[in-house]
This record gives structure tokens, C-alpha cells and sequence, in this order.
């Protein structure tokens, strides 16, 4: 598949700060690429290098095989975004914010077009009223349908679940997949809800104070072979009796309140069978290899690729 | 760029802010209007009174339409700056408070275009306060007070002097006051545009722009020789009220106005060219700072 962003060695000073140091990745056609970081990380002011919207220390950026900077128009015609908020003109109607935006996007406005996209993203019975009487929920739809206005080839959104509540989180979850699967889209999406990323991205990077720390396949940095189990059970001594004479003796934790014993995910069934087998009562079992651990221990150990 | 431009006015016409400087001036010249038609035998008996021995004249023929607009402009226009300001201090800073600025910025719109686009949008604007007041306080003013020869004051040195203009021979003066008033304020908007590129919220850059307003005020009229010389005829602020040059007519050895003359025009049309010159310098400024402006907002 064919390279649609590739950014090597990038670096953005800030006064005394490095907000971006040495960054260098590349996302493929039909990716939806991963771009995790806790708060200040640096994930922000990559995206918004990405957009022009901050000009590079030092580095390259090519999109869709071009030099960025002096690409811009061509590049962005080809490009929807949604940066932080998706803030727009709370004084304007939902349809007038829409159309102002695809005019900017070099979009033909006809009224029956505009409707189609509210109605896309459901806000066609609200297409008069101000956005200022809009919920966080409803602005984030309205940016979505600003950003995908033009029909871009890659669509970039940092930290687009940010103030959403949980059925909201849903939905821009479904509609992301949905970019990718259904209409082919390539999507960058940056977040620190970390559970987001893991069911959503295919490939991701992970950055700590500006720097790589690892980038590869969502599937390839989750190791299953070190899945930590947390095991509840009405009596946790006779569990671990009989955990002692199973073959994950060796790495298991009697903590009390639960037992933990890491083993490989595809393992987990064959454990609960043993235990249920002698007689053992199972409260929960746990299994917390999720990529927020992943990801925490990285970056808490301050380890760089 | 045209296309720019719609969205551009598009948007400042749906703002209510936007209406705030038509009510303004609406209100005013009201005032004034009410005032004179109430009671302006005493603003001309105040008036006249360092010249009523040399001249007689009927003072309510003299207090006409055009009368009526000099005097109105006279005051409104050190106030519209500040109208002005409003809209163009909020250019690019309104757009970087309410996050928009970095969603346009994200479109296929360069920031060049933007800056012109905005500064055009801040013109149009500038160019129609000063249309609806030549509405309300030359044409109301017409209506209700009538077209008679048009009388004005002046204090040129240590003297008073009092011109007269022909009915017939106003009205071009004042499409030309009009124009001059249009780049004199558009200063007034290059300068708050600049401003705004700095600023998050509207406010500072609005501010900003009137205390230099009224420090370059304050210092071009200050009388110190060494001021006059090398700082006042730099300052924008110096040839903000030049209009007033095109209803200071010419006159003869005789003192006889000569119709359709003007006294100074080489005066004017060097404001003008100085006027210009801080629009231009104003906005390529604004364009350089912006390009290389990192939009954190």
C-alpha cells in the first residue's frame, strides 16, 4: 500500500521547550493510524505540523508523495481535520457553518447537498438553529461533516472523543471504522483514551516528550503472551493450591483479594477449565493486557525507541 | 479571493456587534439633528461671537443640511475609529477565540488570502459606516433642514474666519470628504488588523488600537517645534481630519471665493499619499507576521 504521510526527523523548539523531537513515521493508504500520548507529549503540535497550521523546526513532512509547505493548497484540498474542539461560528446556523466551510473547501454549494451531509450526520432537523444551542455531542457530528465536506483522501482528528459521553464515544468509534472499511479513508486519530485507539487503529505510534517510542501493528505491540490475569474466587487459598500444580505456578501472585498469574491470553480458558474442574468457585477473572498498560508502562519507564 | 470575500461579509453581517456602529451613528446625529432644530440659534449666536461686528447674516438660512453634515462629521469622525476598530480589531483575534482561525487555516485558503481578504472585509465595512452616515447626517440632514449656501467656521492662526460655499458647489466637496474619511479610517482598520494577528480575544487588540488612537492624537497636536518637525508628519493621526481641506475653498487676492477651487490641494493629496503609505506598510506587516505566525489558538 502506498505511503500517504511520511514525516522523518521532525523537531519543533518552542523557546526552551522541545515539543517535538526527531519525530519520524509514516502512515499507509487505508490506515487508521494510531497517535497515542499522554497530555504534552507532543501529539498536538505534530497534527498541527501536519496541517501548516505550526511550521517545523527542522524535518520533512510529504503527503500523498508531496513536500508539504510548498504543496499546502493541493495537499489540505485533500485533507479534513478536526483539531481539540471542533469550534465553528455559534452564531451561525448549523447549515451556514456547513456551507461557509465547503465553500472554503472549494465545494459547490447547493442547498440539497448541504442537507445531505447534516442528514449524514444527523442534525437535518436542526439545520436552522445556532450552534450555539448545540451540545458537545452534536458540535463534534458537525465538525465531522465539516471535515469530510470535500471528500479528503486522509482524514486527521486529535483527541476527536474529547467531551463526548459514552454513546457519543460510540458513535465516533463506528464512524471511524466506518471512514476506513467502508469508504476506504486513510485516518490519523490522536487520543489519550487509550481503550480507543486499541479497537480502533490498525497501526500506531506511541510518543513521550516529543519522541518516538515505538510505532509498528496494533496487533504486533500487543504481545498476548503477557496478558496479566486477576482472579477473584469464593476461596482464594484453595484456587492457589491448585494453581500451584498447574503449569503457571511459577508466575503467580497470591495478593490477598486476588490472584494474578500472567500466562498467554489464548491460555485464559484452559486456567478457568482447571479451576472450575477442582472444584474452585470463579468470582471474576480479569485479564488487564490491554495497550493502556502497554502504553503506561512504556512511557512510565521513559523508555525510547 | 471573491469567494473569501462573500464568506467574509457574510459572516460580519450575521453578527449583531456588526449593527452597534450603525446605531451608534444613527443615534448621534439624531441628537444633533433634534438639538439644532430645537434650539441652534444659540450654538450660531456662540459661534458668531468673535465675528458678529464684520459679518451679518441670517442665521437660520445658515444653519442648513450642509451645515448640518460639516458639523455632525466634524465630531462623529474622531469617534468612528473607534467603530472601526470593533470590527477590524476582531479579524483575526475573534477567529483565534472561537477556534475557527485553525479550521480555516486547515482549508485550501493561504494566509496571504486570509490577511487581504479580511483587511478587504474591514474596508467594505469602514466604507459603509461612512455611506450610512452620509445617509443620516448629510441626506436626513437635507431633508429636514433644507439646501441653502454653506457657512464655516474656521480658526486659521489667531484668526476666525467664516467661508462661504455655494449650495451648488458643496456637494462634490463632500463625495470627496467622504472618500478621504474612507482611507483616513482604513488606517484606523490596517492598524487594528495588525493588532488582532497578536491577540486571542478581541478586546486587547480593540483597546490597543484606541490608546494609540489617542496618544498619536494627543502628541500631533502637540505645538513644540521639535515635535512638529520630525514626529507629527509621520503619525497617521495628523492627517485623520484632513477632510476639512476640501470645504476650505479658494479665494481670490480679494478674498472672493473662487467656485469649485480648493485651497491647499497639494496639502491633501500629500495626506492622502501619507495615508496610503501606513496602509500599505500596515498590511504588508500584518501579511509577513502572519505567514510566519505558528497558530496555537
Amino acid at each position: 500500500m502506498s505511503v500517504i504521510v511520511s514525516v522523518k526527523n521532525l523537531s519543533k523548539q518552542f523557546n526552551e521547550i522541545r515539543a517535538v523531537d526527531d519525530l519520524s513515521f509514516s502512515i499507509h493508504e487505508g490506515d487508521i493510524y494510531g497517535f497515542l500520548g499522554q497530555n504534552g507529549a507532543g501529539k498536538s503540535t505534530t497534527i498541527r505540523m501536519l496541517l501548516t497550521l505550526i511550521k517545523p523546526t527542522s524535518g520533512e513532512i510529504n503527503i500523498f508523495g508531496k513536500e508539504l509547505q510548498s504543496n499546502r493548497n493541493e495537499i489540505l484540498g485533500k485533507t479534513g481535520a478536526i483539531i481539540e474542539r471542533p469550534d465553528m461560528y455559534k452564531y451561525l446556523s448549523a447549515f451556514d457553518n456547513l456551507a461557509i466551510f465547503a465553500k472554503m473547501s472549494g465545494v459547490p454549494v447547493k442547498r440539497s447537498f448541504i442537507m445531505e451531509r447534516l442528514d449524514m450526520v444527523g442534525l437535518a432537523e436542526r439545520h436552522n438553529s445556532k450552534v450555539r444551542t448545540f451540545s458537545q455531542g452534536m458540535k463534534q457530528r458537525l465538525g465531522i461533516a465539516i471535515a469530510l465536506v470535500h471528500d479528503p483522501r486522509l482524514i486527521i482528528l486529535d483527541e476527536p472523543t474529547n467531551g463526548l459521553d459514552p454513546q457519543g464515544i460510540a458513535d465516533m468509534r463506528n464512524l471511524i471504522l466506518g471512514l476506513s472499511r467502508d469508504m476506504g479513508k486513510t485516518v490519523l486519530v490522536s487520543s489519550h483514551l487509550l481503550s480507543e485507539i486499541e479497537v480502533i487503529a490498525n497501526r500506531m505510534i506511541i510518543i513521550n516528550k516529543g519522541k518516538k517510542i515505538t510505532e509498528g501493528s496494533v496487533a504486533e505491540l500487543l504481545n498476548p503472551s503477557n496478558t496479566v490475569v486477576h482472579l477473584e474466587s469464593t476461596d482464594n487459598n484453595n484456587a492457589w493450591a491448585v494453581l500451584q500444580q498447574t503449569k503457571w505456578s511459577a508466575d503467580a501472585v497470591h495478593n490477598g483479594a486476588y490472584i494474578q498469574v500472567t500466562m498467554h491470553k489464548t491460555e485464559l480458558p484452559q486456567m478457568v477449565s482447571a479451576l472450575s474442574t477442582a472444584g474452585v468457585g470463579i468470582i471474576s477473572v480479569k485479564p488487564r493486557h490491554s495497550l493502556e498498560d502497554y502504553f503506561l508502562s512504556l512511557t512510565n519507564s521513559g523508555a525510547h525507541a | 479571493m471573491l469567494r473569501l470575500l462573500q464568506i467574509e461579509l457574510y459572516k460580519i453581517s450575521k453578527r449583531p456587534r456588526t449593527y452597534i456602529a450603525f446605531a451608534a451613528i444613527s443615534a448621534i446625529v439624531f441628537i444633533f439633528q433634534f438639538a439644532f432644530k430645537a434650539d441652534g440659534e444659540s450654538y450660531m449666536n456662540l459661534m458668531l461671537q468673535n465675528v458678529q461686528d464684520s459679518f451679518s447674516l441670517d442665521k437660520t438660512k445658515a444653519i442648513n443640511g450642509y451645515f448640518m453634515c460639516y458639523i455632525i462629521l466634524n465630531t462623529l469622525l474622531v469617534q468612528v475609529p473607534i467603530l472601526v476598530a470593533l470590527i477590524a480589531g476582531d479579524a483575526i483575534s475573534g477567529e483565534a477565540n472561537m477556534g475557527t482561525l485553525r479550521l480555516i487555516l486547515t482549508k485550501p485558503v493561504s494566509r496571504t488570502e486570509l490577511i487581504l481578504v479580511k483587511f478587504l472585509a474591514s474596508f467594505i465595512f469602514t466604507v459603509m459606516l461612512l455611506v450610512w452616515m452620509a445617509i443620516m447626517a448629510l441626506f436626513v440632514s437635507m431633508f429636514i433642514f433644507g439646501v441653502d449656501d454653506m457657512l464655516i467656521f474656521r480658526v486659521k492662526g489667531e484668526e476666525s474666519q467664516i467661508l462661504q460655499i455655494t449650495k451648488d458647489d458643496v456637494m462634490w466637496r463632500y463625495f470627496a470628504a467622504f472618500g478621504y474619511a474612507a482611507v483616513a479610517l482604513t488606517v484606523i482598520a490596517a492598524l487594528a488588523m495588525l493588532l488582532s494577528i497578536f491577540a486571542e480575544n478581541s478586546i486587547g487588540p480593540i483597546i490597543a488600537t484606541v490608546c494609540i488612537v489617542i496618544v498619536c492624537t494627543v502628541v500631533s497636536n502637540i505645538n513644540v517645534p521639535i515635535v512638529e518637525r520630525n514626529v507629527k508628519p509621520w503619525l497617521f493621526t495628523s492627517y485623520l481630519v484632513g477632510w476639512k481641506g476640501f470645504f476650505y475653498i479658494g479665494t481670490t487676492e480679494d478674498g472672493e471665493p473662487i467656485k469649485g477651487s480648493l485651497e491647499n490641494w497639494p496639502a491633501i493629496r500629500n495626506s492622502l499619499y501619507i495615508l496610503i503609505g501606513h496602509i500599505i506598510l500596515l498590511l504588508g506587516i500584518s501579511v509577513f507576521l502572519f505567514r510566519k505566525k505558528d497558530i496555537l489558538s
